[in-house]
């Protein structure tokens, strides 16, 4: 992945609601917001960012169905074609039995690549160093992020008027 | 008395708490040099993790001659202790999992180190049904994969096998779901710290940076992981408990067995989370997190799964009679006035007259009595356990067989050492990791701090949505 660096101007807010009032409002003055960045998980940002629902759910769907598939499919493969051994007098092809073996294939597919998935469309990973603009975000502060890297003089300061107005605590450059 | 809000919800974080104050609190223990009581408990459960490699080796190096497992009675204490342990591991699940669903908010306070406390008891259990196996180094064997042995396939008929699926699936989705929770508060200590300890966090929490989208996605997956987990974790149960009800054994071929195992899993489990989180809210000073309304929650669940249990027991002795089928009913004789009498009573005791105890909401909201009964249940669930493995197969078909088991001073050290494994792995791991979820904490703030809710609100509900001004004073 490029990583080019991008300078960001961002201001914090002591409060969820305050944040919340302040996506609003640059939504409102058709603003570009770059993210947003919050110590907990706020419910109710999600609509007025604009963003939307995850589609997590439905690869591990996905997920899910293949190591059902793959589960019962071996073990009929294994105890039909394979090796097929008769069991205490049952049949070969003794579904009943093969039950619990794709319930729990079927979790460990879905888990496993729902997680997976997850870690790398966020671009997280061990050892991954965070771009993070902040120490205090994942402590008590809120913050709004506009990319201002070919943004000029006038739009910054468009902006950081913005911020004011929003009562934003506190309003700070970075480069990521 | 009026109040703002429903009187229903509980007051789940007192002292006034700020955003701030929730970091500093929780982040602190793992950031300061250990207190004198940790060093204590860590030497001691060293010890017995100590005691615990030793007979392990003794036993594979020696063969499980060395212990008191004989041809009758051939799971003993290994299989009881097997059982116990991952039992308590159901309530990590139960709590993280199915309250996640359910939207009990308590469970924020207690899921982290329940969850941890899952993970370290299936490691636990993991080891008797392993080194059970005697030739411990052919320990793959279990897994099905193209081999040279004919391939030779595992009998996936077998509910030795489904346990071994289980089992490992449940350990690894644990896992998932833990560490996946773990990872923005590992987060929030790597942006405290500095140096070494910075780099380390900085590896461990992944490149979190709190962005909207990834907690979005946090509990998107957060939400279908509990979805998936909670099946799971009656599954897994219920599959320990078809090691016992698939067999052709009387006192073990019963339809009762899933969901009473299922039932004393949860129950022993809450009453192991007690036991730790008594201890640990007092040594790491979270008071204000756990509250007495916690432990009062987590105590009507262990009265409501021990009544449960009770009622099974109750059902089995019945059903034996009442089948008219004399192996069976000679099998329940043998379990209350048998050899084993004693373990019997001590189940009944532990396990279904001292949780009564709970009805009451004084004994309920008590530390001491808490604690207690916590151990009484625990002790109570290890002798269900053995009652259900040792006196069945004590007494089989054929007279000329019958035996007695005692456990071998191996067996009691192996026991012993995995509580040295347990406790040291949790003991590291208040150490390194915040032991109640901080960001989740915090998102409740404003519907479970006793500043916006009970008798001592200082704002109404509405307080949230007051301006921005309003707020900083209230916070400071």
């Amino acid at each position: 992945m490029a990583t080019e660096s991008k300078k960001v101007l961002y201001g914090l807010y002591n409060d969820e609601e305050d944040l919340k009032g302040a996506v609003k409002a640059a939504a409102k003055a058709h603003l570009d917001i770059m993210d947003v960045f919050t110590p907990f998980p706020v419910h109710g940002l999600d609509p007025i960012l604009d963003l939307k629902e995850s589609r997590l759910h439905y690869l591990g769907f996905i997920y899910g169905a293949i190591g059902a598939t793959f589960g019962f499919m071996t073990m009929t493969w294994v105890f039909t074609r394979d090796w097929p051994i008769v069991f205490g007098g049952k049949p070969y092809w003794s579904v009943p039995a093969f039950i619990p073996i794709t319930f729990e294939m079927t979790v460990l597919f879905a888990a496993w690549g729902m997680t997976i998935t997850f870690y790398t469309i966020c671009g997280m990973w061990p050892g991954v160093k965070a771009k993070s603009l902040d120490n205090r975000i994942t402590d008590d502060k809120f913050c709004l992020a506009f990319d201002v890297t070919d943004a000029t003089e006038g739009d910054v300061d468009k902006l950081k008027g913005f911020f004011t107005q929003s009562q934003a605590a506190e309003v700070n450059v970075k480069t990521i | 008395m009026s109040q703002a809000v429903a009187p229903v919800r509980h007051v789940l974080i007192t002292g006034n708490k700020s955003y701030h104050n929730i970091t500093e609190d929780l982040c602190t223990p793992t950031e300061k040099s250990p207190t004198r009581e940790w060093i204590i408990a860590f030497a001691l459960s060293s010890a017995f993790l100590g005691l615990y490699a030793f007979a392990i080796i003794w036993t594979v190096w020696k063969g499980i001659g060395e212990w008191g497992a004989n041809r009758t009675i051939n799971w003993a204490w290994d299989i009881t202790n097997f059982v116990w342990w991952i039992g308590i591991g159901h309530a990590g699940t139960l709590i993280s999992a199915i309250l996640l669903l359910f939207r009990q908010r308590w469970r924020t306070g207690v899921n982290r180190a329940a969850e941890a406390m899952t993970i370290f008891a299936v490691i636990c259990a993991g080891q008797f049904p392993i080194f059970h196996m005697g030739r411990v180094w052919l320990a793959f064997f279990i897994f099905p994969f193209p081999n040279t042995r004919g391939p030779l396939w595992t009998n996936f008929n077998s509910p030795l096998l489904w346990d071994v699926f289980a089992i490992s699936t449940y350990f690894s989705v644990s896992l998932l779901f833990w560490y996946t929770g773990l990872v923005p508060d590992l987060a929030t200590v790597r942006d405290r710290a500095t140096g070494m300890r910075r780099k380390m966090y900085e590896f461990f929490s992944f490149g979190w940076t709190g962005s909207a989208k990834h907690w979005q996605r946090w509990e998107a997956l957060s939400l279908v992981l509990a979805g998936i987990s909670t099946p799971l974790v009656l599954s897994v149960h219920t599959i320990v408990s078809f090691d016992f009800a698939t067999s052709v054994i009387p006192g073990w071929h019963t339809t009762i067995f899933p969901p009473y195992f299922v039932a004393g899993a949860v129950f022993s489990g809450f009453a192991m989370v007690q036991t730790l989180m008594v201890i640990t809210r007092k040594v790491l000073k979270l008071e204000d997190y756990i509250t007495i309304n916690h432990i009062e929650s987590m105590n009507k669940v262990i009265v409501l799964t021990g009544t449960i249990v009770g009622v099974a027991y109750l059902t089995e002795l019945f059903i034996a009679w009442y089948s008219g089928y004399i192996y069976e009913q000679f099998a329940f004789y043998n379990r209350v006035f048998g050899v084993y009498w004693w373990s019997y009573f001590g189940m009944m005791f532990c396990n279904v007259v001292s949780p009564q105890l709970f009805w009451s909401r004084n004994i309920r909201r008590s530390i001491w009595w808490t604690f207690f009964l916590s151990i009484v249940v625990n002790v109570g669930m290890w002798f269900e356990r053995f009652v259900i493995i040792a006196t069945t197969l004590a007494r089989d078909y054929l007279p000329s067989s019958w035996s007695y088991y005692r456990p071998t001073w191996v067996e009691i050290s192996i026991f012993t050492g995995t509580m040295g494994l347990f406790f040291t792995l949790y003991l590291i791991f208040t150490r390194v990791a915040p032991v109640v979820a901080i960001a989740e904490v915090k998102a409740i703030l404003k519907v479970a701090g006793d500043q916006f809710i009970g008798p001592d609100a200082k704002h109404g509900h509405d307080a949230s949505h007051g301006s921005a001004a309003e707020k900083k004073q209230a916070k400071h």
